[in-house]
């Protein structure tokens, strides 16, 4: 309770010093936005955010409440990477954060400011899939396909990490993405046929 | 991985799953995943009671939080046509059959049920405020400890209670067992939360994106909800991110963004958390059971009895047929059953994959392996010696069964020479082994289902039909009747679902997607053959002195069977016609000889495992999973059914256990770390067998179904294990090391 009044109060000082500040100093920009307090405190409470996602360069301002998750479904619209758990319980959204794989929900967005992620829409190149994805189809690691973008980007670093020496590694690397129509034995078969391949980028 | 299979036909192995690069790349959209302009996003404020009634809601400070757009609870919601016949008196607590009434009145049934829904521009800033929604009750006391109220449980009206001989006859029997067995609640946790995009096109027209598992199903509820027509709704559901069940209704949150997108006249998006995933969409029920089985010494049974309890909602009655594999699966003259539902303030159960006799097999099955035990006997010879040849209620005989095969083939794999006769005397690397089996049964049959089928000029074979696909492969499975059909490839045949502007087919569940809507495909194509063979005869010159049943269809073209230079091909027929398409619908009645058949998928299930001798750490080794699910239409999904059935009866039977506080009433694991399903590690190898014989008496297909007896009788194949491994016989899922030590 006492965050949420904290909160409050600092949201409401914002609005206050703004408005004065916006009389006082008369720049248009708040001028403008001073017409309505809330638009104040959006400016205020949102931060710049630079951030590479599947190679494209993106310039934003968003509040730093959002996770990298819900930058990437619901800003960005590039919705391959899932939401399952919103609590780094499923693996359901795991992103590459600068080559490493990451919970994206679990990242706040400005925390990946600089950083250069790389989601499931991001690894094929054109029509032609990564050999990763070609091997989940080859397969069948899944069935309902939710879980999957997950699976493959942690498949994905699972191999480069080194850890797909052996079944038993692999099952126990790939234990943090939770398949729950049970593809498991099918995922394995998958990474070790690109570990095999030596095709693990 | 081994993967030998026993085929009668040869089915093409290197098949591929038809929607597989739209799910590996991203590209498939899921309900919560559509572009639309203007969306809002809702989010639900829950009860912290799990009963007694709302005495106020302070919503001052959420409503001038930022963004916010409105807040809707029982005092504002709009009329709903639907609730007003179905509420007979407000504050009244009153089982109603059709659910929840999101926001009708202030009465809290369970925790965690939706009590406000707030709206606002971003889901971020709909969650802040939904936080400062102040919510003051008067609280009664919940009634959730199932174990401590099961003598409050009630017969529900219907089904369970059944007797054929004499009475509790294996009392008498020289040899007999007597058990108790309890399995708590499962929440099937399919990946995809449950969402809901409600678009209001005008007053009277609604778009629904909305994961469910039977779009035919939703819109009808829709329209009786918003007293509209069907028509006037449009359910639309492309990808389903799992279900097992819980997509098998309507629940609140789909009215609930519906009610609130006409109110606010905006579109609105409604996805659950994890959380309410435990609380709002069902869970396969808290059940007890007793089985008491008699035999004579050399192992024929006499008598069967067998109670059960689940548990059911305080608002509306919920029941499963978990006694039911003890009337039919194994030949025994006296059988007598009962069941019983229990009220408690919890929500709602739902069907989950294998409803009814996965519950009720676990006891037999286990019962029977002890059985076998006291008799020093073999347990798959104890079954073989009480083999129903013809139904064993009805005296019918089955369209098929080869279960006698699934042994024979299950016994073999998984090494059962193998298995020590006496508990805990086997031992590897240190280890206690143990080796076992159990048997699944589900109901098989033909729902019915209407399909239309386009063929274009451009050589596309267009299917469409109202279901939807929550993973099992049905799109691939009706590309592939279609390609064997029709003689195309399956690259040229696209199966279009998800959307109730298709012609009417079933809700996904019991196994029935291929049987029902395999068939109206089936017939879809022998028309379509027919009428190409007559345009042929019609428009195309050098067929024009050829009957009909002169001609054959193959590999795309139409050709004289005296002369095969005399051939066309499909879309030249369609060319030369004129016609710039094709078009039959076709639809099928559920299947009408239920008065001369008995009907069942069946499966047998082999676990090999250790258990550490100190710490009890059960480490599976191996599992058999063999179906006897009629003839395998496509082999590759098929396979990935029997593997994901065999790792969800491993959650049951070893990690699944949704656990509740009963002084708050309030589930203390609803998250998937608390909550334990499956993970990669915990999978051993998984051989999957078919006997693969088509029953061609159900359908055309030859098919009867999969996906239910893909699970049933995983988990007393492990709990049989066990009890070979350490003599420890566990009554109570799951079975973890705490109960082995």
């Amino acid at each position: 309770m006492n965050n949420q009044d904290q909160k409050d109060s600092r949201r409401d000082f914002l609005k206050k010093t703004t408005a004065m500040a916006a009389l006082t100093i008369s720049s248009p920009v708040l001028v403008k936005a001073g017409q309505h307090d809330e638009k104040i405190a959006s400016f205020f409470e949102k931060m710049d955010l630079k951030i590479e996602v599947n190679g494209v360069a993106h310039q934003l301002s968003v509040e730093p409440r959002v996770t990298l998750l819900d930058l990437l479904r619901e800003q960005l619209h590039l919705t391959g990477t899932k939401k399952g758990c919103d609590h780094g319980q499923c693996g359901a959204c795991t992103v590459h954060v600068d080559g490493k794989r990451i919970n994206s929900c679990l990242s706040l967005a400005v925390m990946n400011d600089g950083k250069k992620v790389t989601t499931i829409e991001g690894i094929a190149d054109g029509d032609n899939l990564h050999p990763m994805q070609e091997a989940f189809i080859n397969h069948d690691g899944f069935q309902c396909g939710y879980c999957t973008p997950g699976q493959i980007m942690s498949a994905i670093a699972c191999v480069q990490e080194g850890h797909a020496n052996s079944r038993e590694e692999i099952q126990e690397f790939m234990s943090g993405n939770i398949c729950r129509c049970g593809a498991y034995p099918h995922i394995v078969d998958a990474v070790m046929e690109v570990k095999k391949g030596g095709k693990s980028s | 991985m081994d993967k030998n299979y026993f085929f009668e036909d040869t089915i093409t192995a290197d098949e591929k799953r038809v929607d597989g690069v739209a799910k590996v790349t991203g590209a498939a959209t899921f309900s919560a995943e559509h572009t639309i302009p203007g969306l809002t996003y809702a989010v639900f404020v829950c009860s912290t009671i799990a009963r007694g009634t709302i005495k106020n809601m302070v919503l001052a400070k959420a409503k001038n939080a930022p963004g916010v757009i409105d807040i809707i609870y029982y005092l504002n919601c709009p009329v709903v046509p639907g609730y007003t016949s179905e509420i007979k008196e407000k504050n009244q607590r009153e089982r109603v059959l059709n659910g929840l009434n999101v926001f009708a009145d202030n009465i809290v049934y369970s925790n965690g049920q939706p009590i406000a829904l707030v709206i606002a521009d971003t889901w971020e800033r709909a969650v802040y405020a939904a936080s400062l929604v102040k919510v003051e009750y008067i609280e009664e006391k919940p009634e959730t400890d199932f174990d401590n109220l099961m003598q409050k449980a009630e017969a529900p009206g219907w089904g369970g209670t059944y007797k054929r001989g004499d009475e509790d006859a294996y009392k008498k029997a020289e040899v007999m067992i007597e058990n108790e067995y309890s399995i708590p609640a499962e929440t099937h946790n399919p990946i995809e939360p449950h969402a809901t995009v409600a678009v209001w096109e005008k007053n009277d027209k609604l778009v629904v994106y909305d994961k469910t598992q039977g779009p035919k199903s939703t819109q009808g509820d829709l329209a009786l909800l918003f007293g509209l027509k069907r028509e006037n709704i449009q359910v639309i559901t492309e990808f389903v991110g799992g279900a097992f069940g819980c997509a098998l209704r309507t629940w609140p949150h789909t009215p609930a963004a519906c009610i609130a997108a006409k109110k606010i006249g905006r579109p609105v998006k409604l996805v659950l958390t994890r959380e309410q995933m435990f609380t709002m969409v069902g869970y396969r029920p808290i059940s007890w059971q007793k089985i008491g089985i008699g035999a004579s010494r050399d192992g024929k049974l006499t008598g069967i009895t067998h109670h059960a309890i689940s548990n059911t909602s305080r608002y509306e009655q919920f029941s499963e047929s978990i006694v039911d594999p003890s009337q039919n699966l194994h030949d025994c003259p006296n059988v007598n059953t009962s069941y019983k539902t229990l009220a408690l303030d919890i929500n709602t159960p739902i069907w989950m994959r294998g409803p009814g006799p996965a519950t009720g097999c676990f006891a037999l099955e286990s019962a029977l392996d002890e059985l076998a035990y006291k008799l020093n006997m073999d347990p798959i010879e104890l079954r073989l010696k009480n083999y129903a040849e013809v139904h064993p209620q009805n005296k019918l005989p089955w369209t098929s069964k080869h279960l006698k095969e699934c042994y024979e083939l299950g016994r073999e794999k998984i090494g059962w020479h193998n298995r020590p006769s006496v508990p805990g005397t086997l031992k590897e690397n240190g280890m206690l082994t143990g080796y076992g089996m159990g048997v699944g049964v589900f109901w098989a049959g033909r729902s019915s289902a209407t399909a239309r089928g386009t063929l274009y000029a451009d050589g596309m074979f267009v299917l469409q039909s109202a279901i939807s696909d929550m993973g099992p492969g049905t799109t691939t499975a009706m590309v592939s009747i279609a390609a064997e059909q029709m003689g195309l490839p399956p690259d040229k045949i696209r199966f279009e679902l998800g959307n109730t502007d298709f012609p009417t087919g079933p809700t996904q569940g019991g196994s029935g997607s291929t049987t029902a809507v395999g068939t109206a495909v089936t017939l879809i194509c022998e028309a379509m053959q027919v009428s190409l063979k007559e345009m042929a005869i019609e428009s195309v010159p050098g067929f024009k002195n050829y009957k009909p049943e002169e001609l054959d269809y193959k590999n795309g073209k139409v050709s004289a069977k005296t002369n095969s230079s005399t051939s066309i091909s499909y879309t030249d027929i369609i060319k030369q016609s004129g016609k710039p398409e094709l078009q039959v619908s076709k639809s099928t009645e559920s299947f009408a000889q239920r008065d001369k058949y008995a009907m069942n998928s069946f499966s047998a299930h082999f676990v090999k495992l250790h258990v550490h001798p100190v710490t009890g750490v059960i480490t599976l080794k191996k599992i058999v999973a063999v179906a006897d699910c009629g003839r395998v239409i496509s082999e590759t999904t098929a396979r990935s059914q029997m593997v994901g059935g065999a790792v969800g009866g491993i959650g049951m039977a070893m990690h699944e256990e949704t656990l509740m506080d009963h002084h708050s009433g309030r589930y203390i694991n609803a998250n998937l770390a608390d909550y334990h399903v499956p993970v990669n590690a915990d999978i051993p190898a998984i051989d999957v067998l078919f006997v693969n014989k088509p029953d061609n008496i159900i359908s055309p297909t030859g098919a009867k179904g999969i996906g239910e007896i893909a699970l049933v009788g995983v988990a007393p194949a492990v709990a049989n294990a066990v009890y070979n491994a350490t003599g420890k016989r566990i009554t109570r899922l799951p079975i973890t090391p705490d109960k082995l030590i």
